[in-house]
């Protein structure tokens, strides 16, 4: 995470395809028409730089989340490809770990079982794995929830579960499909600042699709904005905005408040009129 | 049902019984046919045939068949479903016959049943089955072939082999419904037993029934009617009961 | 299932069980199987004959007049069930009891109480159908959502207009539901009752041709009955299909 804190004051707009010792995830060209006719994608290439936070936002029905599963290798590309390490992805692997929109938690299990799921499914003995996954419960803020079960749960910390679960199985790359859209504006800063300060020990790859754009400039290191569908990218941004000051001073500062109108103002063309 | 009437005052169910019982007794009073006895004739007559060991005895033999019967189906008719809802082949086969089966007065072939099974053990286990299986397996099948995308997403993302996907997340998603096929089933199983006793093998609950009609003791003839259908009622609650223990419904997926 | 990239549609899988079928036949492996061809061969020997006619006009009548008392009084107990909580509390007892027992057990008794004709006939098809109607029924209006309820009153909707525009077009999915489940319980009904009466309408047909071993006239009829209870509920699943949207959003 060291591009968070360099005080980079001057805004700059890049291509995307600068090379910091090989981007962790590569989408080439990338297309997707479904069964049915429908083209979400349609030529989208953008880097994912190491050891960042990348978001991905474009109007709804994009394919924002089409391209995240193609990357995770649960959807198939029409053409195109995806590299990650320099390897295509056909499927997925243990390199890549997802928290799903809709959080996919198994309502019939506890927090911890769902949490450990991940390493249940690689065969870590039950002891261990219940301690990792008793770790990340902690650290995503759910301690003492360990045997609740999800329709307890808020849909905010059922998504925090589904992290949990993520991170638990300690793969380089986080893939995270709109984590807050389901929790109100209060709690949803204090789990951005949660992410932040969780992601800040973790040292992952993280590519973050939302639909907020405060909440992109505010948590990432580089922007992806999509057009409509059939998509392709319209820009990649790299806000830099300077955290040092706290979660209040950053969301007055100019430069946050310029980022947010210009990407406004990128994205404004897309929206039906 | 057994849920839902559990938070209410049972007051209000014992006043429905009463009513019911009062009703039944008002018609037997008028009477509304020389074959319709009093509600407390019948109660008596439940109560001798009680003490008598009748029932004992008509329900000793009704309940084989009924258990073996509902047995066979419920492993054989469970993995029927399973293996439609996993194999698109054998459902694209089997679904279309289990629907057909599920639709159709299906007793009508219990006439046949005879020539195959004669009049024993195996013909009444054949008529169990021939009304349980239909549901079971649907409803089997219906658990396992719509177990949510998300969850098997999810379990393809985290890595889940095949067999683990299945075990894991398919059965465990699907058992709720499962169970209740298998509740369902027993409903049925009970109309197949009765049926059988009735049409091809006066033995059992449907012997006592076909038997006091024929000398014409209507209270006996009516407490037999009310046994099976109190027998029947209670043992599908119970499971009721059980199921709603054993999958709450929160913990099933949406 | 595909074959050479088609589709084959799922209903196509019972002329591969008709082949089975005839091929059994053919082999003579159990006596009660006719090969398929002399089942269908057999149409034109049952469903001309008078027999035949006398039992399909009192099968479908015991069945449509015992049909149309379900509807009348599922309907209309279900409703009260499903709007008033003291109506559904003293009634649901009763209502889920009957729907799952063996009411088969009642057929004597009825053939006691109204002999072996009409009357007994129209009861077994009331009692077998009209306890899932009510009991859909009530599922059906109780899940309307009570702000659409309260949307029309607060739009001055009469009771009139509350009942027909709003409660029966949003319980509509489960009232379908009900519906088609009650024709195939009340088919189940008519064929159990006339099978236990023994001597009218397509429950004698059987009788007669099984003692007489006519096995494909037996097949046939079947095969007659089958179709037209599996049509009568894919009618009813149709339109289901067609208003299941509402579920979702209701
Ligand atoms: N499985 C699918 N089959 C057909 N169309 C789909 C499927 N999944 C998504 N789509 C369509 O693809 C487009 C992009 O969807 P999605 O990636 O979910 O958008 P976003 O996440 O940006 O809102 C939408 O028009 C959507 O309707
Ligand atoms: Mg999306």
């Amino acid at each position: 995470m060291t591009n968070r804190t360099s005080p980079t004051s001057e805004p700059t707009m890049s291509d995307g395809v600068r090379d910091p010792g090989g981007p962790a995830v590569r989408v080439v060209d990338l297309a997707k028409v479904f069964a049915g006719g429908v083209r979400a994608l349609d030529g989208v290439t953008f880097d994912i730089p190491r050891g960042e936070l990348t978001s991905i936002i474009g109007p709804s029905g994009c394919g924002k989340t089409t391209t995240l599963k193609i990357i995770a290798g649960l959807v198939d590309a029409t053409s195109g490809l995806v590299e990650v390490d320099g390897t295509p992805v056909t499927e997925p692997g243990p390199d890549r770990a997802f928290v799903f929109q809709d959080f996919a938690l198994m309502p019939w299990a506890t927090v911890l079982r769902n949490a450990a799921f991940g390493l249940e499914l690689r065969g870590v003995p039950r002891k261990e794995r219940e301690e990792t996954a008793r770790e990340y419960v902690v650290k995503v803020g759910l301690a003492g929830f360990e045997d609740a079960y999800p329709h307890q749960l808020s849909g905010g910390m059922r998504q925090r579960v589904g992290l949990a679960r993520a991170l638990a199985v300690d793969a380089e790359i986080l893939l995270m499909d709109e984590p807050f859209a389901s929790v109100d504006e209060q709690i949803r800063r204090k789990f951005q600042e949660d992410l932040l300060r969780l992601l800040s020990e973790e040292n992952k790859t993280v590519i973050f699709v939302t639909h907020s754009i405060e909440e992109a400039v505010y948590v990432s290191d580089q922007i992806v904005i999509m057009t409509r569908a059939p998509s392709q990218v319209s820009k990649v941004v790299r806000p830099g905005v300077d955290r040092s000051g706290g979660s209040d001073h950053i969301r007055r500062s100019p430069a946050y408040l310029d980022w947010v109108e210009r990407i406004w103002a990128e994205l404004q063309g897309y929206l039906e009129t | 049902m057994a849920a839902a009437a559990a938070g209410r005052p049972w007051v209000l169910r014992a006043a429905s019984i009463a009513f019911v019982l009062g009703l039944w007794e008002w018609g037997g009073t008028v009477p509304v046919s020389i074959a319709f006895p009093k509600c407390s004739e019948t109660l008596v007559a439940f109560g001798g045939m009680i003490a008598d060991g009748t029932f004992a005895g008509a329900y000793a033999e009704t309940a084989g068949p009924l258990i073996v019967g509902v047995a066979l189906t419920g492993v054989g008719g469970v993995l029927a479903g399973l293996v439609m809802g996993l194999s698109p082949r054998t459902e694209w086969l089997g679904l279309p016959v289990f629907i057909v089966l599920q639709a159709s007065p299906s007793a009508a072939i219990v006439p046949l049943i005879t020539y195959i099974y004669g009049i024993g053990f195996a013909a009444k286990v054949f008529a169990v089955v021939l009304l349980s299986a239909p549901v079971i397996v649907l409803n089997s099948y219906r658990g396992i072939a719509n177990t949510p995308r998300s969850l098997l997403e999810m379990s393809d993302a985290f890595l889940a082999s095949r067999w683990k996907r299945i075990w894991k997340i398919v059965i465990p998603a699907g058992s709720g419904l499962i169970f209740a096929g298998l509740r369902l089933g027993l409903a049925q199983g009970f109309t197949g037993a009765v049926l059988a006793e009735l049409l091809i093998t006066p033995t059992g609950v449907g012997d006592l029934i076909t038997f006091y009609r024929s000398v014409a003791d209507y209270p006996r003839m009516f407490a037999s009617i009310l046994s099976i259908i109190v027998v029947a009622s209670v043992s599908v609650t119970l499971l009721q009961r059980l199921e709603l223990r054993l999958f709450r419904p929160e913990m099933r997926p949406a | 299932m595909e074959l050479r990239g088609y589709r084959v549609p799922m209903a196509f899988s019972l002329l591969v069980w008709f082949a089975l079928w005839e091929v059994i036949g053919r082999l003579e492996l159990v006596s009660l199987i006719p090969p398929f061809t002399d089942v269908l061969l057999a149409f034109r020997e049952v469903v001309p004959t008078a027999d035949f006619v006398e039992a399909a006009t009192i099968t479908l009548q015991a069945f449509v007049i015992g049909m149309a008392l379900s509807f009348v009084l599922g309907f209309g107990v279900g409703f009260a069930m499903g709007r008033n909580r003291a109506v559904g509390s003293l009634m649901g007892m009763w209502v889920n009891i009957f729907e799952s027992s063996p009411l088969t057990a009642i057929v004597p008794a009825l053939m006691a109480l109204l002999g072996f004709g009409l009357p007994t006939m129209i009861a077994t098809v009331f009692l077998f159908s009209v306890w899932v109607i009510a009991l859909d029924t009530q599922v059906g209006v109780e899940r309307v959502s009570s702000s659409l309820v309260e949307m029309a009153r607060s739009f001055g909707a009469s009771k009139r207009a509350l009942y027909f525009q709003i409660l029966l077009r949003a319980a509509l999915p489960e009232l379908l539901a009900g519906i088609r489940l009650g024709l195939i319980r009340g088919m189940k009904g008519v064929v159990i009752g006339q099978l236990l009466i023994a001597v009218v309408g397509v429950g004698y047909l059987f009788e007669l041709y099984s003692r007489s071993f006519l096995m494909p006239q037996f097949w046939a009829l079947l095969i007659v009955l089958f179709t037209f209870a599996f049509l009568a509920s894919e009618a009813v699943a149709y339109f289901e299909r067609k208003v299941s949207f509402y579920a979702s959003s209701r």
